[in-house]
């Protein structure tokens, strides 16, 4: 006689449990199956094609009433399980009706979470979870003007978001993290995804913390406040921010719960006869979302329930396809790096394509690709299978396409190429021309090449393929110029590299990366803050400052000693001071107990050994007595040191001490290649020994002396001239041009002599004294520039309000 | 099953607490335990003190999963503590792990730091 079988949820598990249940065995069970949702199994993961209308519910449905007459299932739906009691094997439903069973399967699922913000229950706000959540975003979306917020950038947000997208609603992401899906994508992937979506019109704000649902309970939803302040009118609210094991009822009946109902490898729950299957269980401390697992579940319980006692479950590894017309985004395994990993990274800037294969111990143990997902399925076989991959490694990131061919030659594919092959896209150029004018005029080296054919000349990014032209036409006779690159990142000069971000307009790191194919998934140490400051220093504005990719010092503003204590120097403008300045240090020195004061070469006062902790209040107290950030710590401006000049020195020309506060406040807050410092001396007697600084200025009789390119540490240089000026601020101006010119051409950590020996004073006194109106535009730029960087980065700290997880520790565990 | 709840762990924040590709500190009584987030959104900890002289490796460039200590330069695993490159020595490493978004650390790892 058949088994009585009672299933609790008509879900995608609970819908492969039976359809795997009736093919082993047909007849072996009497099911009774109840869902609260009025509706039997369809294919859920399907909602977002229907909510972008490429389908529709009809075409989801698997069982439909006349399946489940077919196999005898008696249906209860719009009708919950109330309670059960598995000493008598009984299940009480909703209406009253008592069933028994033999054998009872748990499979609720899971429920969203809703975050508990002021406004989560108004009218408008729903999830993304069933029909009616569906229904709800797709008519709204189809309303003229709709506007829409998405909660959360994962996997079911993203969906979501697209799919309003497509009925033309305005559509806003908020994430709370910095980088979308970032569970399943790593950062170089998560940047070219909001890219995409952005092309798509879906607006994406990350590090976005809501704060409440606005709006009341009788006209619903208007919108969304970040604890930021900023407001996003909408007319709907999908909360997409993750699910939880819908375990309430596993617990009532006396389940072994965690986070969801524990089972074991049979899915077994801690009561006889009862099993969970799917969402709403944890395994192995493991809760699953992907519909993956929860089928190879269903399978094995299936097999369980039919007789085969060899049947285990033993957990699975999961991929993950975004399902957004054309946004593609594959991930699978765990793509961390670690000690004894390896990354394979391919990056195809023109394309858009991203693929990154994360190995240890010869296997892949993680993927994840972007842009071109088609071998997603070939490496996760390759991850789940443990294949070891060492003898196809060369060519593994091709996919199966090489995987068992020979290896790959670049330059085979430039050998192919016809003579009339366009190698240099900026300048016409083909292959043919830089062959014969390799051949006929004798050309070896690159510049050689650029200066005759113009090939890579302009942007530069083809100098790669000119390279390989010329070393198919020389062969042994063509000796790659050995050039030093930015860092075992790349094999990209730092020149080429600044070159390069302005030419491809690239805005952001994971941008840089990306387009500039970066051999690392993100960067080191070397490049990530010189790419910082390339692109700070070209996009004013625009480009978005990386906190993580700066030193310590100019993250916290102060300069990190031997035992981790800071230092502090607060600005003495052009080395002058006052009693009220000298009593406020003194007073701050007490109060905090800094153990040393000491006066620098630059003129300032350095209070060495303050606490990190103690530093914003440390901040706010100077800032009381109007002090600013000394940038001590800065690739920035230091300092103006001056002499006394003419109103005290008998020998004094000018107001050298006025001039330097001036200077001093025109170029304060600046970010550059290397520390800058300046002096000013009223006499070539030269007090302020102006002659060694990175720019210094000499008073004379008829005017001043503008050097520059000096140093007074590793090397010892005296500046060089630059010119000789009649006024003040004609002064300015130069100055001005002339870091400006400096902060855009030269590398990072070089100071400006190292600039200086690069680009030579010809080019420097072209830009900044012969040609007047380059000159100008030079100094308007830094003008725009100061515009956005000249701020006091310790009155913005003071209070706590800017990077305030920088200066408390984490957790007091004493 | 229920570690959560069980002493052998330590709760010591969430893991948005700690910035993506950096690090915050926990003080205990045997000193400072910098706990560091990668960009893949691991977690990892290691006593504050960089094998070389001492620098506190909290506050160095995440990159991948090394740190670079802000000091001298050395670049150390997150994984295991150990110096990369050409120079060598080791700091210690202290269990961790995320669950429910909860950074946990090991409470027998810190507390036997001093005895090593």
């Amino acid at each position: 006689m058949a088994q009585k079988l009672i299933v609790i949820g008509a879900g995608m598990a609970a819908g492969r449990l039976l359809e795997e249940i009736f093919d082993r065995e047909p007849g072996a069970y009497d099911v009774t199956l109840f869902n609260a949702e009025p509706r039997g199994v369809y294919n859920r993961i399907m909602l977002s094609p229907v909510l972008a209308g490429d389908t529709t519910y009809e075409e989801i449905v698997t069982q439909d009433d006349a399946w489940y007459a077919k196999h005898g299932v008696k249906t209860h739906f719009g009708c919950a399980v109330t309670a059960v009691d598995p000493t008598a094997k009984t299940v009480t439903d909703a209406k009253g009706g008592v069933h028994t069973y033999d054998k009872l399967i748990v499979a609720t699922g899971s429920n969203p979470f809703i975050i508990p913000v002021p406004g989560h229950d108004l009218p408008g706000v729903v999830a993304y979870r069933d029909l009616e959540d569906t229904e709800a975003m797709a008519k709204l979306a189809k309303t003229p003007n709709a506007k829409a917020v998405v909660i959360g950038g994962g996997l079911l947000g993203l969906e979501a978001a697209a799919g309003m997208r497509i009925h033309g609603a305005e559509v806003t992401v908020l994430h709370l993290m910095p980088t979308l899906m970032e569970r399943q994508l790593d950062e170089a992937a998560g940047s070219l995804l909001r890219r995409s979506l952005e092309e798509k019109g879906v607006k994406v704000l990350t590090g976005a913390n809501t704060e409440a649902v606005m709006g009341d309970a009788e006209t619903g939803v208007t919108g969304v406040r970040l604890k930021d302040g900023t407001e996003i009118p909408a007319d709907l609210v999908c909360m997409a921010v993750g699910i939880r094991p819908n375990a309430g009822l596993g617990k009532e009946i006396g389940l072994e719960i965690n986070r969801g109902v524990i089972v074991d490898d049979q899915m077994r729950t801690s009561l006889p006869d009862i099993y969970a299957v799917g969402e709403c269980v944890e395994h192995r401390g493991q809760v699953y979302g992907l519909v993956a697992p929860l089928y190879e579940m269903a399978k094995v319980l299936a097999a369980h329930l039919t007789g085969d006692a060899e049947a285990a479950y033993v957990g699975s590894v999961t991929s993950t396809k975004l399902k957004v017309t054309g946004c593609d985004v594959f991930s699978a395994g765990d793509f961390a790096e670690g000690e004894g990993r390896e990354e394979i990274v391919f990056r195809d800037a023109a394309k858009g394509v991203y693929k990154r294969i994360v190995l240890e111990n010869d296997k892949i143990v993680g993927a994840v690709m972007f842009g071109d997902t088609a071998d997603g399925s070939y490496f996760f076989q390759l991850l789940k299978d443990g294949s070891d991959v060492s003898d196809i490694r060369e060519t593994l990131i091709f996919g199966p396409a090489f995987a068992n061919g020979s290896s790959l030659d670049p330059m085979a594919a430039v050998a192919a190429l016809p003579d009339e092959a366009e190698i240099c896209g900026c300048n016409g150029v083909c292959k043919g021309a830089i062959v014969e004018a390799i051949t006929s005029k004798g050309l070896t080296t690159l510049g050689e090449v650029q200066a005759h054919t113009k090939a890579s000349s302009s942007c530069g990014t083809c100098a790669g393929l000119v390279e390989q032209v010329m070393a198919l036409t020389l062969g042994d006779g063509f000796e790659k110029k050995t050039v030093q690159p930015m860092c075992g990142c790349t094999d990209l000069t730092h020149m080429d590299v600044r070159r390069l971000i302005r030419a491809k307009q690239l805005t952001s790191i994971p941008d840089v990366l990306q387009a500039l194919e970066w051999k690392t998934s993100c960067g080191c140490a070397k490049c990530r803050p010189a790419l910082n400051y390339y692109l700070l220093a070209e996009w004013p504005g625009d480009a978005v400052d990386d906190n993580q990719s700066r030193f310590i010092n100019e993250r916290v503003h102060a300069n990190i000693q031997k035992d981790g204590t800071y230092s502090v120097v607060p600005r003495m403008w052009g080395g002058m001071t006052s009693a009220d300045e000298l009593r406020a240090i003194a007073d701050v020195v007490d109060k905090y107990d800094i153990p040393s004061v000491k006066v620098t070469g630059g003129q300032r006062i350095d209070m060495l050994g303050v606490k990190k902790e103690d530093l914003p209040a440390v901040w706010d107290d100077l800032g009381k007595a109007g002090f600013v950030s000394g940038h001590a710590y800065a690739k920035g401006l230091r300092t103006v040191k001056t002499c006394v000049g003419k109103d005290w020195c008998r020998f004094g020309t000018q107001d050298s001490t006025g001039l330097g506060i001036q200077l001093e406040k025109r170029l304060w807050g600046s970010w550059t290649p290397a520390k800058v410092k300046l002096a000013v001396s009223g006499c070539p007697r030269n007090c302020a020994e102006a002659t060694c600084k990175d720019i210094g200025v000499v008073c004379v009789d008829s005017g001043y002396e503008i050097s520059f390119a000096g140093a007074a540490g590793l090397d010892v240089k005296e500046t060089e001239m630059l010119c000789k000026v009649e006024t003040e601020a004609q002064v300015f101006e130069h100055v001005e041009a002339l870091l400006q010119l400096y902060r855009e051409e030269a590398q990072y950590l070089h100071r400006m002599y190292k600039w200086l020996a690069q680009v030579g004073m010809e080019h420097i006194q072209q830009r900044v004294v012969q040609d007047a109106e380059s000159r100008k535009a030079l100094a308007g730029r830094f003008h725009f520039s100061q515009s956005i960087f000249q701020r006091d980065p310790w009155a913005e700290r003071a209070k706590g309000a800017v990077d305030g997880h920088e200066f408390k520790p984490m957790a007091d565990v004493a | 099953m229920f570690e959560l709840f069980s002493s052998s762990w330590i709760d010591v924040g969430a893991v948005e607490d700690v910035p993506v590709r950096g690090a915050r500190v926990v003080k205990t009584p045997l000193g400072c335990v910098a706990v560091f987030r990668t960009a893949d959104n691991e977690v990892f900890a290691l006593e504050d003190r960089c094998p070389h002289k001492g620098g506190p490796l909290s506050q160095g460039i995440v990159h991948g999963a090394s740190v670079t200590c802000p000091l001298h330069n050395w670049v150390i695993s997150l994984q295991t503590g150990e110096v990369e490159g050409p120079d060598e020595g080791r700091t210690t490493s202290i269990p961790s792990k995320i669950q429910s978004g909860r950074i946990l650390l090991s409470r027998a790892a810190l507390a036997a730091r001093n005895a090593a």
